[in-house]
């Protein structure tokens, strides 16, 4: 059996949908970072998968997912930093708790 | 390696040698003269505005490109970037008061280092023709701004609307990234030129979810309808001078690289595929965005609301498909500017003196503090679009734009757009009725402002006014727009 795109293709967007499905219905703050890293996970293979199987010849989305973890990477530091300063005045990371702003 | 080639890059070199000389005044500079940081900052950037208009010096009057074309600089990239920096001077004049304050103490270069990063990352993400360096940019702009929005430690709002910020942001660019997985794919470049002709003539699924995600993901940034919900919160409980940076720089930058990527790499599927996208957005934009800032009785959540709408009204540039929409969404940017940093600086002012922030605070507000009630009216006046002010103009001329589109659908969207225009008025003269008609026992004691404010507000003033009357400001825009390299993508 040869192993095609698309053996590689579908567990990426299983993990998109994975990522998509627990941002919108987890609570907690940290596992919605964890969900937003499955995602943003899920975008580099996708960059990988179509470089390796489509365009062999070059190394663009190679590069691209490089530069994307990186990216990835800076988003966490600074989110986690926040709701560390969030968990020191409310003692909870529940997205519930922040509704102190409302319509 | 030709390094003649990082010319090109003059401003975005310009603007990163002030970041360091900030920073190394924040570093080095002996606790005593910390107080003159905001200065030394503000007329740091004012050099490299007023240098950004002589061709000789910051300006571009030729197209040049670096890094194997990956970035592209021209006369009305160029001036995109001028209007963000008047932008900049006017906010950070309006804040040297809150920055110089006590409490800011430990954190005075923070705020200014995070915010030149931040342009630095819309200069990017403006010349950007390769979409590594548009999304390097893009995150350049949205991750320091979280940080700035998180800047007022120990007030829990500013946090809570940090949090909100940052995972909206993070997941609008995951959803962006996704839809420049599948451009990638069909394309098998990530360069503009390289992906507009590779698929010129495709037309399939995927290019449809391609385009949806890449629209939704800056449609986030942008704060379109359906995207809009972090909006009102995070311009509620940051700092107001991060508001006022949020609300007109980041949106100003936002749209205009919207345009670019919508034009120079989705250019041939106006017609079949994204001018119906767009068309809903727009729509929805701007009817909901009013219809929830009547009911808003915070002043920073009424602005939010108005610059959703705002925002929609700035689409219309990018729907009408032609160069005098371009010119038409700079020049509503530029007025935008003005007319919005008018009403966040008196705003600002405010809530410096007095902590408050509520629309009932400011009734009567005419007979204590006739000054900051009129420049509020002329605020209004000018986000509302009546004339003689600048707002009725950059109104009027996105709209000419987008009828020179000439579909039977496109006017019929210029008139909700129009529509809309009515019920808006409604609500910015709610302000304006607080303010002159309304009586109250509890009124805004009479108090002065700070010189640094009342300037800031004077510019403001000023561009309301002269912007709507000097028309050498439009004719420049729209001469830029005709010459621009946008042309060739807009033959239909």
């Amino acid at each position: 059996m040869e192993i095609t795109a698309i053996y590689y293709l579908i567990p990426a967007l299983v993990m998109f949908c994975c990522g998509l499905y627990g941002f919108v219905t987890r609570r907690n703050m940290i596992a919605m970072l964890i969900s937003l890293e499955l995602m943003l996970n899920a975008v580099d293979m996708n960059f990988v998968i179509f470089n390796r199987f489509l365009f062999p010849e070059q190394m663009e989305g190679m590069m691209f997912t490089l530069f994307a973890i990186a990216i990835a990477a800076a988003e966490t530091a600074v989110a986690i930093a926040i709701i560390i300063n969030i968990y020191r005045s409310t003692h909870s990371v529940d997205v519930r708790e922040l509704n102190k702003m409302k319509f | 390696m030709d390094y003649s080639q990082f010319l090109a890059m003059k401003q975005e070199i310009a603007l990163l040698v002030v970041f360091l000389l900030v920073f190394l005044y924040d570093t080095f500079m002996p606790a005593r003269s910390q107080k003159g940081l905001p200065w030394t900052a503000t007329l740091l950037m004012l050099a490299i505005t007023a240098a950004g208009f002589c061709p000789c010096l910051l300006g571009t009057d030729t197209g040049l490109t670096a890094f194997g074309g990956m970035y592209e600089t021209s006369a009305i990239v160029s001036a995109i970037k001028t209007i963000l920096n008047i932008g900049v001077v006017i906010v950070l004049i309006q804040s040297v008061k809150w920055a110089g304050s006590e409490q800011m103490t430990m954190r005075r270069g923070e705020f200014y280092e995070l915010l030149l990063v931040t342009l630095f990352g819309m200069y990017l993400m403006i010349s950007g023709r390769h979409f590594l360096v548009f999304i390097i940019g893009l995150e350049c702009a949205s991750l320091p701004l979280a940080a700035m929005v998180a800047l007022d430690k120990n007030r829990y709002e500013s946090h809570e609307a940090a949090v909100k910020y940052i995972l909206t942001a993070v997941f609008s660019s995951a959803i962006f990234m996704m839809g420049l997985s599948f451009v990638y794919a069909l394309a098998g470049s990530l360069y503009f030129e390289g992906i507009y002709n590779a698929i010129y003539a495709e037309r399939s699924i995927m290019l449809v979810m391609a385009l949806a995600f890449v629209i939704a993901g800056i449609g986030f940034k942008l704060s379109l309808v359906p995207f809009h919900l972090w909006t009102a919160d995070v311009y509620q409980g940051a700092p107001t001078s991060v508001t006022s940076y949020l609300s007109v720089i980041s949106k100003g930058a936002t749209a205009f690289a919207f345009l670019v990527v919508m034009a120079q790499v989705f250019g041939s599927f106006y017609a079949d595929i994204w001018e119906w996208m767009l068309y809903a957005l727009i729509i929805l934009t701007i009817t909901v965005g009013n219809l929830f800032a009547i009911r808003q009785r915070d002043m920073k959540r009424f602005l939010a609301f108005s610059s959703i709408s705002q925002a929609g009204y700035i689409m219309l540039g990018v729907i009408a498909y032609n160069t005098m929409g371009v010119s038409a969404l700079m020049y509503y940017v530029l007025v935008y500017i003005f007319s919005n940093l008018a009403a966040f600086g008196v705003i600002g002012a405010i809530e410096n003196a007095t902590g408050r922030v509520s629309m009932l605070d400011y009734r009567g507000l005419y007979r204590t503090n006739p000054r900051l009630a009129f420049t509020m009216m002329l605020a209004m006046f000018s986000l509302a679009g009546i004339p003689p002010f600048a707002g009725f103009f950059s109104k009027f001329f996105i709209f000419t734009a987008a009828l020179g589109q000439g579909s039977v659908a496109i006017y019929v969207l210029v008139l909700i757009a129009l529509i809309n225009t009515i019920v808006s008025l409604y609500y910015y003269l709610l302000v304006v009725k607080a303010m002159f008609i309304s009586e109250d026992e509890c009124v805004i004691a009479p108090f002065r402002s700070a010189c640094s404010e009342r300037l800031g507000m004077w510019i403001a003033v000023a561009g309301i006014i002269l912007l709507g009357l000097a028309s050498p400001v439009y004719d420049t825009l729209l001469g830029l727009g005709a010459d621009s390299s946008f042309a060739m993508f807009f033959i239909r």
